[in-house]
């Protein structure tokens, strides 16, 4: 195992969160803030509470998934694809660096930038509501497994896109809508029928759901099918990297 | 001694185009070797692929006898590589990159060795500044110090001089002699003939994927150097007089110089038996000059063949 290697690209990207924190770090957590407060101030006033939650910390791991979705996917998309831009990407692919080592890398400091930001809104949720965590190992299991999901993802974004136009294409026309349809701000219980079933075949509508019953216990799918579904896409992301890295896919001629 | 690069009958293919067609080659420690080739015959593919950058389609490479395929780890660490382009990341400082070069190439920190690396390359009063501020000079050097951070014992330079003015070349020239002192063995890939002539031990041409030669680069220039002797007229003549015609010579400069062409590996070059010949014929001169060829006319020579 080439730690050494490891700790470079890890510390490398780290440093890069450091340089851009305005960015990286206070720019998700105002976004955020403000979807609180429009959403919990102009929706919560109209219904307050679902499932006998109130509203305002009803939508906190919503809000906080929806942070974590997308900037995981753009942490680690960008990680990969701004040195194929640059052409800097050739180092990569000169070192004695295996597919697993450059992915705890990059998609390890994607990841745990996302699970800072996600922990801070956490944080700056309580602000506003009474936020409560029933099953806290859960929450961090859920929340680290969807950083890490999401940040494989990304790394294959950023593998495929040849085009500053491409990298944000997913995000903004699959992943927000995903999530805005997910059920970050409402229960998919309170939708139509057809809309319920339509719901399920949205994959972020089981990471929101089991993320939110480890904070209530309150759920829109059984929180088993949630944790099996978040499991399954993070082996499939995991798969399609290393198939990515054993072909060379848009990496290597 | 074992060769530290063994290239054997390699291949690339590029959809329909045949990049490399079966080159082999082979690289001796400590030597500075100069790959020399036209535009896309095949030189960049050639170090792509021994430094893992492209796969190759078929052959075998070996690096300090390690395969560059299933002992790529081994292969990799021997090796630094400063490419033909200038990739940098730009809001890096000098320092971090550098470090972060050594990292990825499986080497613990080494605080001094990198200070070595930079002071070597003048670079160490910039340590502190981000690539973006520094010039394109600059930036080369900052890419052979990334090269070097992980200690490689073979080093590809394709094409380091490329752009640079004629100091910076020159400083350029001293690094790479300086390096091949303290051990590291050098392939540099290039277009300027001179810098070969001024510093590869071995000088190899490769055309249309294809190494055409190998050769000690003396050795070279000796066997397929030509000589000529240029001979000022004092009076111009309009065509060469007949009794001459035994020697291979032409008229140049408007009549104003015989210019003679002989080999210099022959017993006798003729050139005694000629200037008595000339003062035979009452043809008088009031200078002589000789000229070497240089390899970069043998090199025209190969390719256009």
């Amino acid at each position: 195992m080439n730690l050494h290697a490891v700790r470079a690209i890890y510390g490398y990207e780290m440093a890069r969160m450091r340089r851009t924190l305005v960015q990286s770090v206070v720019a998700p957590v105002l976004t955020t803030s403000l979807y609180f407060i429009v959403f919990g101030a102009a929706i919560g006033s109209r219904i307050s509470e679902i499932d006998g939650i109130d509203y305002g910390a009803f939508i906190v791991p919503g809000l906080i998934m929806l942070a974590i979705l997308t900037e995981s996917l753009s942490n680690s998309s960008f990680a990969i694809y701004f040195p194929r831009f640059t052409g800097t990407v050739f180092e990569l692919l000169s070192a004695p660096v295996a597919w697993y080592e450059a992915v705890l890398g990059y998609v390890g400091a994607a990841a745990t930038k996302s699970v800072i930001i996600g922990s801070i809104i956490l944080v700056t949720s309580n602000l506003f509501v009474d936020v409560q965590v029933e099953h806290p190992l859960l929450m961090l299991a859920f929340l680290v497994m969807t950083a890490v999901s999401f940040s494989l993802f990304g790394f294959i974004l950023g593998v495929w896109a040849d085009t500053w136009e491409k990298l944000s294409i997913v995000p903004a026309l699959v992943i927000t809508p995903l999530t805005f349809l997910g059920g970050s701000f409402y229960s998919i219980s309170m939708l139509p029928p057809l809309f319920q079933t339509l719901s399920l075949f949205n994959p972020v509508v089981y990471l929101i759901s089991g993320f939110r019953w480890s904070f209530y216990e309150n759920a829109d799918v059984p929180v088993a099918i949630s944790l099996a579904m978040t499991v399954g896409f993070l082996v499939l992301c995991l798969a399609i990297v290393r198939w990515i890295f054993i072909t060379g896919y848009r990496l290597r001629n | 001694m074992d060769p530290i690069l063994k290239v054997d009958g390699l291949h690339k293919r590029f959809g329909d185009f045949e990049a490399l067609k079966g080159v082999d080659l082979d690289i001796q420690r400590g030597e500075i070797f100069a790959l020399l080739g036209p535009n896309g015959a095949g030189k960049t593919t050639l170090i792509s692929i021994v430094c893992g950058i492209t796969r190759p389609s078929g052959g075998d490479v070996r690096v300090s006898g390690y395969d560059i395929v299933s002992d790529y780890r081994q292969s990799r660490a021997i090796i630094g590589l400063v490419p033909q382009e200038l990739p940098v990341d730009a809001f890096e400082t000098v320092w971090d990159t550098v470090n972060f070069s050594r990292g990825l190439f499986g080497k613990a920190n080494n605080p001094a060795h990198i200070e070595k690396v930079l002071k070597s390359l003048s670079l160490w009063d910039k340590k502190d500044s981000r690539i973006i501020d520094l010039s394109g000079g600059m930036k080369r050097r900052v890419l052979i110090a990334k090269a070097l951070a992980h200690e490689p014992e073979l080093l590809f330079l394709d094409e380091p001089t490329a752009g640079v003015d004629v100091e910076l070349r020159q400083d350029m020239w001293n690094v790479v002699r300086e390096l091949r002192e303290s051990g590291v063995t050098i392939v540099l890939t290039t277009h300027y003939i001179e810098e070969a002539e001024e510093m590869a031990d071995r000088v190899g041409v490769i055309n249309h994927g294809e190494i055409i030669l190998v050769r000690d680069k003396h050795a070279l220039m000796q066997e397929l150097g030509r000589k000529q002797l240029f001979i000022h007229l004092q009076s111009p003549l309009s065509a060469i007089p007949a009794a001459l015609s035994d020697y291979e010579l032409e008229l140049v400069t408007d009549g104003a110089e015989l210019c003679y062409t002989y080999d210099t590996r022959g017993e006798r070059t003729g050139i005694t038996g000629l200037l008595s010949l000339l003062q035979a014929e009452g043809i008088t001169y009031n200078d002589l000059r000789t000229r070497q060829s240089s390899l970069e006319d043998i090199f025209v020579d190969l390719v256009r063949q």
